[in-house]
């Protein structure tokens, strides 16, 4: 096989623009999948991903293409995430393609993910085809969205290829366009070299890696050695997706497909390897990417203690599948025994806890997103920490510094000022400012990470009217002034709303949880403050007042059978609350408290 | 002897009494959950024929120190019909020189003749459902009688001789001022009642209060209640009222004997639909309905609805709850020395609501009394 007929490509693309309906037509078009066979939107397999409408896992797909010409081509589809917080798996999605199409909204133009994803292609080296999709919808504007695109790249409006994934149109010349631009993989040698781009665990044949031979064959049988781990397993099956798995006797160079070894832990097998065969003198690795590093922090516990353990199981079973998502063991006076999880973003952090609660049915609480801090302590030493009640006394802090993100925003001109407005209120500054069209504008900002994680995202959308788009790539970590809050129960820290924040916000989250507090806990026997802290000093204070009245008025005869269960019910409901010193907290109000930051 | 003495208290574990619920009313109160019916007086010779047969088919007993008309509205049903049922207890089971005879009345239904006729078959006892002085609160608790009619209830029954007049207010109805409450303490106060029992309104489950308050109506306020319960409390000790159970105060000799035998886990039997009864170690309750009621006492069955059987320990936990709403409070006991022990028990006596004197335990804090109650039934079965 000659690698002449391959080509392998991604399509880049923001939420909604058409992406997996785009990958549907193509496949139908190949004749990959029946029409009748087909269920809408292949790619997106997993129910979260249908109902949300993105994709998370990067999934490649063999289309058997006979191009207008004549000639037979094998094109590999090679699917990458379209969310912000997922730009590391589009990266190693593209370091698997020699191309990529961009895929823009023919109504909704250019969007930030778009963008920054497109970059991410262009300097990976990747040929990049334009294309316009829904041509068909009345909003569409695509010799607009053409102009954009044009003055993003860099080349000629009518270059741009237009389509409509839903009634087909264009498909043809685009798939044309796909092997008439797109470069056929080239080789170096004949000595095996294949990059393992992705890989998930299926609990029926264990780790199945999706690989890309960019040298030699990858036949069934071989021997084959992963670089990073020097381990040596038989490639006991290899095969392709059409997108059903279907087991090949060999994969040529260029060529992208699946390969199983048998081996059941997915640590075992690093995404980025390359893999060779044993023997093979001095192979120089392929360029893998970074490791993916987890930019939130948020610990997350059940909500009945008896679920620790499923907790722990469902935690490692998703990481099989997502190498990205960190985790360890946290205790929590206020919430128990739980798990201080590493996410990549909020989305991620949100896809995570429905995909635990949904296929786990686990009840989860989650505390506040946190970011990781860099303290460099009064005696010299310098250390990360990731959850407030790591953080040192402040006596003991030389230096506290804080992860900044250059966020992109591409919204209407007409949004700027608001836009602005509410970046400064995030303590952010602005590094450049660009219009796409007279009516389309891109905003580049300095942001502190902590005021974009929480939900920054949200108050973008609401003050554009959905208009705007974001995305954000890591920054520095700058010496801010920030400080602990503490929240007091009784004098006691509830360490679940420790948090860390800048001292001009300290006020108004002391004085927004102690509120909250104060409506969520129940009167006592006595007095009970609910104190705000830095340090030693409060900042906000409210009381719950003892509560004076809890009797039944009439007991008597005809009562007593019903009033006792009426008080057993009570009672019930009294075992379920929490002690935190001498106080009574129901086991919900720190759910309730915490999830109003995560809702809003 | 004072209401409040730990002799009385416990002397009424020894008692035996009935209850006769008359379920007839000309209105629903909207914050009432008990058993009743509106608009059925057609319902009520045939009621009385029914509960004579059921009082009849019970096998003898001891002679009674305690009978209890409630409802429902007793005083709906004209006296001749209560004096009828009288009868029929009396014959049945027989009184004793002492014995409490009690009815609960409207003020609206009370006139000088019925009140003589009650003395003349045998009533002595009569509580009204004052509920407040203040027409506007009457009004929103849904009750029909003017607050002249308690007045005059009041004199026509110490007229005619009953031997105890109590009067039951209500308090922290929403709108209620404090003035409201103090105008209405005084007046009661000012008929110089025997008895008084202040309930603070409670919203009950499926009541067309706790309805009007789903729907945005306010709801009473705790804080309005305690401030409410403190102010009546200090003006009735000043009165010469001593309180005997949470709700409850009287002058001495007037503490009501239906009231202390329930508390004491005294013996009663309950006749008529969906009365409740208590015998040995079992309580039960009689069917609801007045007509499945009525099939049954008439097919010469017990109408009976249902029964639980208590063990020791329920028994022993009941005790405390009931005996500790009394000022006279429990001997510790069993369960009370496991109270002591426990973590929520520590807590309260901690705080004071709970004391112990070595021997027995009382509550402290009257208004608190369901979290101690909460806390003794929460106690995990002991060796008793």
């Amino acid at each position: 096989m000659t690698s002449v007929s391959v080509r392998n490509f991604s399509i880049i693309a923001h939420i909604d623009h058409g992406k997996s309906t785009l990958a549907d037509r193509m496949l139908e078009r190949t004749g990959s999948i029946s029409e009748r066979n087909m269920r809408a939107q292949v790619l997106d397999s997993m129910d979260l991903e249908r109902e949300r409408g993105i994709t998370i896992k990067a999934q490649a797909v063999r289309l058997d293409y006979h191009a207008s010409d004549g000639s037979a081509v094998v094109l590999n589809l090679i699917d990458t995430p379209g969310h912000v917080d997922f730009s590391y798996e589009v990266s190693r999605s593209l370091a698997a393609c020699e191309g990529a199409v961009l895929l823009v909204d023919a109504a909704q133009g250019v969007e930030a993910q778009t963008l920054a994803n497109a970059y991410l292609a262009i300097e990976a080296g990747l040929e990049i085809i334009p294309v316009i999709n829904k041509i068909d919808l009345p909003a569409a504007d695509p010799d607009k969205v053409a102009a954009e695109i044009a003055l993003i790249l860099g080349v000629e409006a009518d270059g741009v290829i237009r389509v409509s994934a839903k009634t087909g149109d264009g498909i043809e010349e685009l798939l044309d366009r796909i092997v008439r631009d797109i470069p056929p993989p080239t080789s170096e040698g004949d000595e095996l070299r294949a990059l393992v781009f992705d890989s998930y665990y299926d609990s029926y044949r264990g780790v199945v890696c999706y690989v890309r031979v960019v040298d030699g064959v990858l036949a069934a049988g071989d021997t084959v050695r992963f670089s990073a781990t020097a381990e040596r397993h038989t490639a006991a099956e290899v095969g392709v997706l059409t997108p059903l798995a279907v087991p090949v006797a060999q994969l040529g160079p260029g060529e992208v497909g699946y390969l199983i070894t048998g081996v059941k832990e997915i640590d075992r097998i690093r995404v980025g390897d390359t893999i060779t065969h044993p023997g093979q003198a001095a192979v120089r690795p392929l360029p893998g990417y970074a490791e993916p590093r987890p930019m939130v922090y948020s610990g997350l516990f059940p909500s009945d203690g008896d679920d620790l353990e499923r907790l722990r199981e469902a935690l490692e079973k998703l990481r099989m599948n997502d190498a990205s998502l960190v985790f360890e063991p946290e205790t929590s006076r206020a919430l128990g025994f739980g798990f201080r999880c590493g996410f990549l973003g909020l989305l991620h952090m949100e896809i995570v806890r429905e995909r635990l609660e949904r296929e786990y049915n686990l009840d989860l609480v989650a505390t506040a997103p946190s970011v990781a801090y860099r303290v460099t302590a009064t005696d010299g030493s310098s250390f990360e920490i990731r959850s407030p009640q790591d953080l040192p006394d402040r006596g003991k802090i030389e230096l506290l510094e804080e992860p900044y993100v250059r966020a992109m925003i591409i919204a209407p001109s007409e949004y700027t000022g608001t836009i602005m407005e509410l970046v400064q209120t995030r303590r952010g500054s602005m590094d450049h400012m660009q219009y796409l069209s007279p009516e389309r504008v891109e905003l580049t900002y300095n942001l502190p990470l902590a005021e974009v994680v929480f939900d920054f995202f949200d108050h973008l959308k609401s003050r554009t009217r959905g208009y705007a788009s974001l995305d954000y790539e890591p920054g520095e970590y700058r010496i801010s002034d920030l400080v602990k809050v503490d929240i007091l129960l009784n004098g006691q820290p509830v360490d679940a709303f420790s948090t860390i924040t800048h001292n001009e916000k300290a006020y108004l989250y002391g004085k927004k949880m102690v509120e909250r507090l104060r409506q969520l806990i129940p009167r006592q026997l006595f007095d009970v403050p609910i104190q705000a802290a830095i340090g030693t000093r409060v900042i906000a204070r409210e009381t719950v007042k003892a509560r004076r009245k809890d009797v039944i008025a009439k007991c008597y005869g005809g009562d007593v059978s019903r009033k006792r269960k009426l008080l057993e019910r009570q009672k019930e409901g009294k075992k379920r609350m929490k002690m935190v010193g001498s106080v009574e907290v129901p086991q919900d109000a720190f759910i309730s408290a915490l999830r109003v930051d995560t809702e809003t | 002897m004072r209401p409040d003495s730990v002799e009385l208290a416990e002397a009424a574990a020894d008692w035996i009494g009935t209850y006769v619920h008359v379920p007839f009313c000309a209105r629903i109160c909207p914050y009432c959950d008990f058993n009743v019916v509106e608009g059925r007086d057609d319902y009520q010779a045939k009621f009385v024929t029914a509960v004579q047969a059921e009082i009849a088919a019970e096998p003898g007993w001891e002679p009674l120190d305690s009978v209890a008309f409630g409802g429902g509205t007793p005083s709906r049903l004209p006296p001749e019909a209560l004096t009828e049922v009288l009868s029929a207890i009396r014959s049945r089971f027989g009184f004793k020189i002492n014995t409490e005879i009690s009815i609960e009345a409207n003020p609206e239904d009370w006139s000088g003749a019925m009140a003589e006729s009650l003395i003349r078959g045998g009533f002595n006892r009569v509580s009204f459902g004052a509920q407040s002085f203040d027409p506007g609160v009457l009004a929103s608790l849904g009750r029909m009688h003017e607050p002249t009619d308690i007045t005059r209830g009041v004199q026509s029954a110490r007229r005619a001789g009953f031997r105890s007049i109590s009067l039951d207010l209500m308090f922290g109805t929403p709108g209620e001022s404090a003035e409201s409450w103090h105008a209405s303490v005084e007046q009661a106060v000012a008929l110089e009642p025997d008895h008084l029992s202040l309930y603070a309104l409670t919203v009950e489950r499926g009541t067309a209060l706790s309805r009007s308050i789903t729907a945005g109506a306010p709801a009473p306020d705790e804080d309005d209640q305690a401030d409410k319960y403190e102010m009546a409390q200090a003006r009735l000790a000043d009165a010469g009222y001593v309180r005997y159970e949470v709700s409850n105060f009287a002058r001495p000799g007037h503490a009501c004997r239906y009231n202390l035998l329930t508390w004491a886990q005294g013996e009663y039997l309950g006749f008529g639909p969906g009365a409740h009864g208590h015998r040995g170690t079992y309580r039960y309750r009689n069917i609801h309905r007045l007509d499945a009621y009525f099939q049954a006492v008439l097919e010469g069955r017990r109408p009976e609805q249902g029964r639980e059987a208590q063990t020791r320990w329920e028994r022993e936990q009941e005790r405390l709850m009931l005996g500790l709403r009394r000022v006279a409070g429990v001997e510790a006991g069993c369960a009370g020395k496991a109270l002591a022990k426990d973590d929520w028990g520590r807590r309260l006596f901690a705080a004071e609501l709970l004391v112990w004197d070595g021997t027995r335990i009382v509550v402290d804090k009257p208004l608190m009394g369901s979290e101690v109650a909460r806390a003794v039934l929460a106690l995990a079965s002991g060796d008793c």
